[in-house]
């Protein structure tokens, strides 16, 4: 019997049923773990996560949860989430009323032969090229998810490209509100 | 006024009215072994920092007063990750401080290091390492805070040696604002909507039944479910968690639901068309198959933690508060079910077809562990205290046992921490010094923990164990008699080995034996006129016995297994 395959990944598409929970945390050693942890053996699934200072005070970081809300529902993540004492507030903006915004960095290897069609690709996408040598370009997309989907499928065809993308943030549409509980 | 941080964390638990530490020394908690000399506390010296955990918990569950332990870093930490667990289970309020490395070292795996707080941050309701002397008032009264308040449990509080060496200026938090919570937010406004739609389903029931789980104890609402209940004649069944609540005396008592209980309770919830879940969590040793679970009613679940709702079971109406105010609520409105004669005389025909019953003792022995549970309750005053371990002995003993008033059951219930009840059973003789604690043990737990024996004696609390010496871990026995073909794998102690006469007599307690019954009676009796040291009696009991009603793991609650003395419609 041949043993199984090891796991190997997968390309983890943003799931059909994604939310966006924003959560207000407290800036203190361990809260990541505490809320990783808490998706880890609750078996809840993160989709993306971005975390920065929150706005204008050193107190607290606001973390961007993209939530897969088939692994469970959303009342039960947020409810745990929520018991956590590190956690502030936490709100839910559906993705139908969401701004959601993301920064992706590339690095490709270009000669003679493709740099046209790399240039077009960059210009298409809407994507600024930030650093430049002899051999390489540096391209930075702050775009929706969608067209860094986009961009990062474009680029494909290149053969050495080092790309990093950073998670999503996300703010209500004008007129909307994001759920707060 | 300067006080150094280990005079400041002795203080500061003196401040939360610490009457009891239960503990153990070593190198890294070691600079607050020294003021705790000149404190008022009283620290019970165990032989293990699992007992004092459990004891801790026995503490707590006895009194309603959160229990306190204090052990050093590494193992002295990890050896208390069980009770630590099994609080956060059963949702006991604990505050256990652990002495941690100095500062500089952490990180560097030096000696007796361990990151506990890393290790329990999914066991606890909270852990805070503290990080200057200055923050050890905050943190002392944080934790407590947070250990009694909302839904109770474990918080953890990590003190590295540099800290507890180094001096700070004397304060306490005064205001909750005070204690830098400001996630945490306990108390929540009642919602007189879910209050009004929930009395409503109470007024249109016909088949109610109120499924009290351990919330009920925790919010220390007995009196008012009594109340409750009487007023509106509802049908009551009491968890595991929830024995106690309601006196087993009561004619609207069911006893307990679930794998073992009693089978109008688990029949009545099975037939309900109303479940009103007050403080309980739909474990699945009461729901058996979810789908299958309680199929014709609608529920109302008040809990005062809104990740139960709907984690198990869809709740129509859901009351986010503590048991006692949503009751007074019902109360106020009036809230009245149908007629409940048809349903009563439902519910008394499987009283009388299916009470618990038990095969007839035998006057040579082996002796029957109900009997043996039954003769030490008959013999026990009033408010007697009970705890247990872990498995056929801890059903036998909630079921046998009357239990009349809160406080006085102390159990394991959702970790089902084998050896809990010999050390639980000390923290809570001494959280209730004025009351008889009895441990109905088995063979098994005891020998997990029962080295805190020697702790009862040499600190002068007399608890009484009953090990129910069946040679066996009985209950895996008869999971392997039942489900693997009487396949008995790894389940045989021996009745003799140890001598738990002489183990007892070597740890400073009186030993006893019984075989037969008279000797039950005898031994009962000189136990109880024994209150300076420890007893513990070995009573030898039937291997083959098992635990009926029994619904097996994963079936339906609809296919519960009686006494096979009831089966074939004989009572």
């Amino acid at each position: 019997m041949t043993p199984p395959e090891p796991f190997l990944g997968v390309v983890d598409h943003t799931p059909v049923r994604h939310h966006i929970l924003s959560v207000l945390v407290e800036n203190k050693a361990g809260v990541l773990a505490r809320i990783a942890g808490l998706f880890a053996r609750r078996g809840f699934n993160i989709y993306s996560l971005a975390v920065a200072p929150a706005e204008s005070n050193a107190r607290f970081s606001r973390v961007t949860i993209v939530v897969d809300a088939e692994s469970a529902p959303l009342e039960q993540i947020v409810g745990q989430l929520d018991k956590l004492v590190n956690v502030v507030a936490i709100t839910d903006i559906s993705p139908k009323d969401a701004l959601e915004r993301e920064l992706l960095l590339a690095t490709i290897q270009t000669d003679v032969d493709n740099r046209t069609s790399l240039l077009d690709i960059i210009a298409s996408a809407g994507a600024a090229i930030v650093d430049v040598d002899a051999k390489s370009v540096t391209v930075m997309l702050a775009a929706t998810p969608g067209n860094c989907d986009e961009l990062e499928k474009a680029l494909e065809g290149f053969s050495d490209v080092e790309l990093h993308r950073t998670g999503r943030v996300a703010l209500p549409r004008l007129g909307k509100t994001a759920h707060a509980y | 006024m300067q006080l150094s941080g280990a005079q400041a964390l002795i203080k500061s638990l003196e401040q939360q009215g610490v009457d009891t530490i239960f503990g153990l020394p070593g190198g890294a908690i070691l600079p607050v072994y020294d003021p705790l000399i000149d404190s008022s506390i009283r620290h019970i010296l165990v032989r293990h920092e699992q007992g004092a955990g459990h004891m801790a918990e026995g503490y707590a569950l006895a009194t309603g007063r959160p229990g306190v332990a204090m052990v050093t870093s590494g193992p002295g930490a990890t050896n208390i990750v069980t009770p630590i667990g099994n609080a956060h289970m059963d949702s006991t309020p604990l505050v256990v401080v652990t002495g941690q490395v100095a500062s500089a070292a952490i990180g560097t795996d030096a000696f007796q290091e361990c990151d506990i707080t890393g290790i329990t941050m999914g066991i606890t309701k909270h852990n805070f390492l503290v990080k200057s002397a200055q923050e050890i008032p905050r943190a002392v009264a944080a934790a407590f805070h947070l250990a009694t308040t909302g839904r109770p449990g474990p918080v953890l509080i990590d003190v590295p040696k540099d800290i507890t060496q180094s001096t700070m200026d004397w304060w306490y938090p005064t205001t909750v604002d005070e204690y830098d919570l400001p996630g945490y937010r306990p108390e929540v406004a009642l919602d007189q909507q879910a209050v009004e739609r929930a009395v409503a389903l109470i007024n249109a029931a016909e088949r109610p039944v109120l499924y009290v789980g351990g919330g009920t104890l925790k919010s220390r609402a007995s009196k008012e479910l009594l109340a409750f209940a009487e007023r509106t004649k509802i049908p009551v069944v009491t968890t595991l968690m929830a024995r106690g609540a309601f006196p087993d005396s009561h004619e609207q008592h069911l006893g307990m639901p679930g794998m073992h209980g009693m089978y109008s309770a688990v029949t009545a919830i099975q037939k309900c068309d109303l479940l009103i879940s007050l403080g309980a969590r739909f474990d699945d040793r009461v729901t058996g198959k979810i789908p299958a679970f309680a199929p014709h009613a609608k529920v109302i679940h008040v809990d005062i933690d809104r990740a139960e709702f709907n984690k198990v079971r869809f709740a129509d109406v859901a009351v986010q508060s503590s048991v006692a105010p949503v009751l007074r609520a019902w109360d106020a409105a009036s809230a009245t079910p149908h007629n409940l004669d048809v349903w009563w005389k439902e519910i008394r025909s499987w009283q009388e077809q299916y009470p618990l019953v038990y095969d007839e003792p035998l006057a040579d022995g082996p002796l029957r562990p109900q009997h043996v549970i039954e003769a030490i309750g008959a013999k026990a005053e009033p408010g007697t205290i009970v705890s247990a371990g872990v498995g056929q002995h801890q059903m036998w003993a909630s079921q046998f046992w009357k239990f009349e008033e809160p406080g006085t059951w102390i159990n394991s219930g959702g970790a089902g921490t084998m050896g809990f009840g010999v050390p639980a059973a000390i923290g809570a003789k001494v959280g209730r010094p004025d009351r008889t604690v009895w441990c109905i043990d088995g063979d098994g737990c005891f020998q997990m923990t029962a080295q805190e024996l020697v702790t009862a004696r040499s600190e002068g609390i007399p608890i009484k164990v009953a090990i129910l010496n069946n040679a066996y871990l009985g209950m895996v026995r008869q999971w392997q008699e039942m489900f693997y073909d009487e396949r008995y794998s790894e389940v045989y102690l021996s009745a003799d080995l140890p001598d738990y006469v002489k183990w007892a007599e070597a740890m400073g307690c009186v030993g006893l034996r019984a075989t037969n019954s008279k000797q039950m009676h005898e031994v009962i009796d000189e136990a109880n006129s024994i209150n300076d040291v420890p007893v513990v009696i070995d009573f030898r009991t039937d291997s083959s016995e098992k635990v009926f009603p029994m619904v097996a793991a994963g079936a339906s609650n609809d296919d519960i297994q009686v006494h096979p003395l009831q089966r074939g419609g004989a009572k």
